[in-house]
C-alpha cells in the first residue's frame, strides 16, 4: 500500500524520515516568499530540516506571489 | 506652458533626454528638477512604441531613462510630431499639495523604509536586482517563456540568471530610486554597458534594468540565454521607443514562423530569424528606427502578422492563431499560463489584453491550489484585477503592496493579500485626502472604473466574449513537441481528469481530447468569472450591476441597452 500525506491538499507519496526540507527538494520548491504548515501549524525556515513529515499529515506550502 | 519647435535635437531617448535635461537646466543642481517625456525613433515606425520618462541621478551624473506605456502610446505620440514634453519643477516636499495629515504619511513611510531594510535580503533582493530576482524562479517552476511560450524552463537559464546581472553588470551599493527617496530603489542599471551594434555601436552607456519582463521576453522567450544580448536589446528597445514585452513577444513569433518555413529568408530580407540569434533580433529593432526592412512588419505586432502572413504567405490560419501570442491586439506579457486556468483568465479576461497588471494568479492556483473551484477563481479574478485597478487611480506605485511583505504577514487571514500594505495604501489617502476609505470601498471605487472601461471596449468593438477567446498555446500544448515535452504530465492529466487512458494513443489523438478538455474548461471559467463581475454571459455589465455601481449613466446605458 503506497502511504501519502496531502501537499497543497493533493496526494503526495511519504516514505520513512519525509521532512519539509525533502518535499521543498523533491517538488523543486525555490521560491523564498513562502508559507509552511503542519496540520495548521507554522513551520519556520530554520526548523524545515528537522521537522518530521507523519503519514497522513496535512502539509501546506504557499508560495506568496499573487496579483501581479 | 509653452509649446516650442525643436528641430535640431536628436530623436532617440537617451540622448534626447540629457539634450533637454542640459537645455532646461540653469545649472547642475537644477538638473534634477527637470524630467523629459519623450518616444524614440522607432516609435514611429512600429504600433508599440512606448514613452520613457527621465529622471536626473546624481549620483552618476546622467540622465536615466523609465518606460511605460504598453498598447502604442509611444507611436500615439510620435504620430502627433511631439517630440518631447518638459516639466521643470523645484521645492518638491511632501506637503506640496496640502495633505490633510502629514504625520499619518510620515509614520507610514518610515514603517515601509524599515520593513524594506530588514526584510528585503531575506525575501527577494529587490535593492540588488530590481524584479529580475525572479528569472530562475521562473525556470524552476516551468512559467519561463522558452521560444514563443513553448516551453516554460531550459539549461541555458543558468546563463541568464539574476545572479549573473548582480556580479558581471548591475553597479551595486547605489541607491537606485526612479524617484527620489524610495526606499525600494530597484530601478537598477548596468553602467559603462559597451554597445556592439546600430549607431551607438562602441559607445558606453547607461542601461536601465533589465527588469524581468525583459530579460525573459527579449532572452529566454527568443532563446538568446546571453546576458549582454538582452542588456543592448534593453538598451535600443528603449532609446528607440519600443516596448520590450511586445518586441519579445513579437519577435519570438516571428522566430518560430521562420523555423516552421511560415517565412524564409527571402520574405525577411535576408535576416536568419532562427531562435537564439541576438543579431537578427537587434537589427529588427534597427530597422524599426530607419522605418525599413521587416522590421517594420514585427513593428506591427503579433495581430497584424498573423494576418499578414495568412494572407500573403498562405500560412495555416489556425494555427498562427494558436501559436500567435496576442490578444485584442496586445502581445502575451511574459508568464507561461498552460498549467493554470486561473491564470488563462487572468491574461484572457481584461479590459487591456494579456498583461499582469490584473492578476498574477499562477502560484495560487498551480502551486498552491488555493482556488480549486471555478468559483474560487472567479473570485480572485473580480479581487485582484479590481484592487490592481486602483494604483492607478491614485497613482500610486504597485511595488511595495507585495513585492517585500511584512515579517508577520503569514499570520495574517489572507497573506495573499497582504492586508497590512493594503490597510497602508489607505492610510496614505487619509493622510493626504481627508477621505476615510475601506478596503471593500476602494474595491467598488475600481468596479466603477473598470466597467467604465469594458463598456468603452464594447463601444469599440472589442469587449464581447468572442474578444476574450485566447490563443490555444497560452492554455494547453499547441504541438506535438510541446505535448512530449510534458508527456508525463498531460498524459497524468488524461486518465485523472478526463478518465482518457492515453496508453496506446498517439500524441495526436491526446491532444485533441486534452484540447477538447481545456477549451471547455476556459468557457467555464469565462461563465463564472462574468457572473461574479456582473456581468451577462457575452460579457456585457448588467444594467442592475450599473445600478449597484451607481453608474447609470445615459452615455453608458445607451451603448449597452441592446446587448442584455
Amino acid at each position: 500500500m503506497i502511504l501519502i500525506i496531502k501537499l497543497n491538499n493533493r496526494d503526495f507519496p511519504w516514505e520513512e524520515g519525509l521532512t519539509i526540507e525533502k518535499i521543498m527538494e523533491i517538488k523543486n520548491f525555490t521560491f523564498t516568499k513562502i508559507i509552511v504548515k503542519v496540520n495548521g501549524n507554522h513551520i519556520e525556515r530554520e526548523d524545515y530540516a528537522a521537522t518530521i513529515v507523519n503519514d497522513g499529515d496535512n502539509v501546506e506550502i504557499i508560495h506568496l506571489l499573487a496579483g501581479g | 506652458m509653452t509649446i516650442e519647435e525643436a528641430p535640431l535635437e536628436a530623436y532617440d531617448a537617451h540622448i534626447l533626454g540629457e539634450q533637454l535635461t542640459e537645455m532646461y537646466a540653469d545649472n547642475e543642481e537644477d538638473k534634477r528638477n527637470v524630467a523629459v517625456v519623450t518616444a524614440g525613433t522607432a516609435a514611429e515606425h512600429s504600433r508599440f512604441g512606448i514613452l520613457n520618462f527621465t529622471f536626473y541621478d546624481p549620483r552618476r551624473k546622467t540622465t536615466r531613462l523609465k518606460q511605460a506605456g504598453r498598447g502604442g502610446i509611444g507611436t500615439v505620440f510620435r504620430n502627433k510630431k511631439l517630440k518631447a514634453l518638459i516639466v521643470k519643477f523645484s521645492n518638491v516636499k511632501g506637503n506640496l499639495n496640502n495633505t490633510f495629515e502629514q504625520s499619518i504619511i510620515n509614520k507610514t513611510g518610515i514603517k515601509y523604509h524599515k520593513e524594506i531594510h530588514d526584510q528585503d535580503h531575506l525575501q527577494n533582493n529587490m535593492r540588488k536586482i530590481g524584479t529580475a530576482n525572479i528569472i530562475e524562479v521562473m525556470d524552476a517552476y516551468d512559467l519561463l517563456p522558452v521560444m514563443n511560450f513553448q516551453y516554460g524552463s531550459h539549461p541555458d537559464t543558468e546563463k541568464i540568471k539574476s545572479t549573473v546581472f548582480i556580479e558581471k553588470y548591475l553597479t551595486q551599493g547605489v541607491q537606485d530610486g526612479c524617484w527620489y527617496g524610495c526606499s525600494m530603489a530597484c530601478a537598477k542599471a548596468a553602467d559603462n554597458f559597451l554597445i556592439k551594434t546600430g549607431p551607438y555601436k562602441g559607445h558606453r552607456v547607461t542601461v536601465d534594468g533589465p527588469e524581468y519582463e525583459n530579460a525573459a521576453g527579449l532572452g529566454a522567450n527568443c532563446a538568446i540565454f546571453d546576458p549582454e544580448g538582452i542588456l543592448e536589446l534593453n538598451f535600443y528597445c528603449d532609446t528607440y521607443g519600443i516596448d520590450t514585452i511586445s518586441f519579445g513577444t513579437a519577435t519570438a513569433f516571428a522566430m518560430e514562423c521562420y523555423e516552421r518555413g511560415i517565412i524564409n529568408k527571402e520574405i525577411t530580407g535576408g535576416l536568419e530569424l532562427n531562435f537564439g540569434n541576438f543579431y537578427s533580433s537587434v537589427e529588427l529593432l534597427h530597422q524599426m528606427s530607419k522605418g525599413e526592412g521587416f522590421g517594420t512588419v514585427v513593428g506591427q505586432g503579433v495581430h497584424r502578422m498573423k494576418k499578414l502572413f495568412a494572407k500573403k504567405y498562405e500560412a495555416d490560419e489556425e494555427f498562427l492563431f494558436d501559436i500567435g501570442m496576442e490578444q485584442k491586439g496586445l502581445e502575451y506579457s511574459e508568464y507561461g499560463s498552460k498549467e493554470s486556468l486561473a491564470q488563462q483568465g487572468g491574461y484572457g479576461l481584461t479590459n487591456k489584453g494579456p498583461q499582469h497588471d490584473e492578476a498574477w494568479l499562477i502560484f495560487m492556483d498551480m502551486v498552491n491550489n488555493q482556488i480549486p473551484t471555478f468559483e474560487d477563481k472567479a473570485e480572485a479574478l473580480h479581487y485582484y484585477p479590481m484592487f490592481r485597478t486602483w494604483f492607478g487611480l491614485y497613482g500610486f506605485c504597485k511595488l511595495p503592496w507585495n513585492d517585500i511583505v511584512p515579517a508577520d504577514n503569514k499570520y495574517s487571514d489572507e497573506p495573499a493579500k497582504v492586508p497590512e500594505h493594503v490597510q497602508n495604501y489607505l492610510d496614505v489617502v487619509y493622510g493626504v485626502t481627508g477621505k476615510r476609505l475601506t478596503s471593500d470601498e476602494m474595491i467598488i471605487e475600481s468596479e466603477r472604473v473598470y466597467n467604465f472601461q469594458k463598456i468603452f471596449n464594447i463601444r469599440m468593438g472589442k469587449g464581447l466574449r468572442k474578444d476574450d477567446r485566447i490563443p490555444y498555446r497560452s492554455m494547453a500544448p499547441v504541438t506535438k513537441e510541446e505535448y512530449e515535452s510534458r508527456q508525463e504530465r498531460y498524459d497524468k492529466q488524461l486518465k485523472e481528469k478526463i478518465g482518457y487512458a492515453p496508453e496506446g494513443m498517439t500524441a495526436e489523438e491526446k491532444m485533441a481530447v486534452l484540447r477538447e478538455y481545456r477549451e471547455d474548461q476556459y468557457e467555464k471559467l469565462i461563465d463564472a468569472v462574468y457572473k461574479r463581475r456582473g456581468w451577462n454571459s457575452n460579457g456585457v455589465p448588467t444594467l442592475e450591476h450599473l445600478k449597484y455601481l451607481d453608474m447609470e449613466l445615459p452615455e453608458l446605458i445607451e451603448v449597452i441597452k441592446d446587448l442584455q
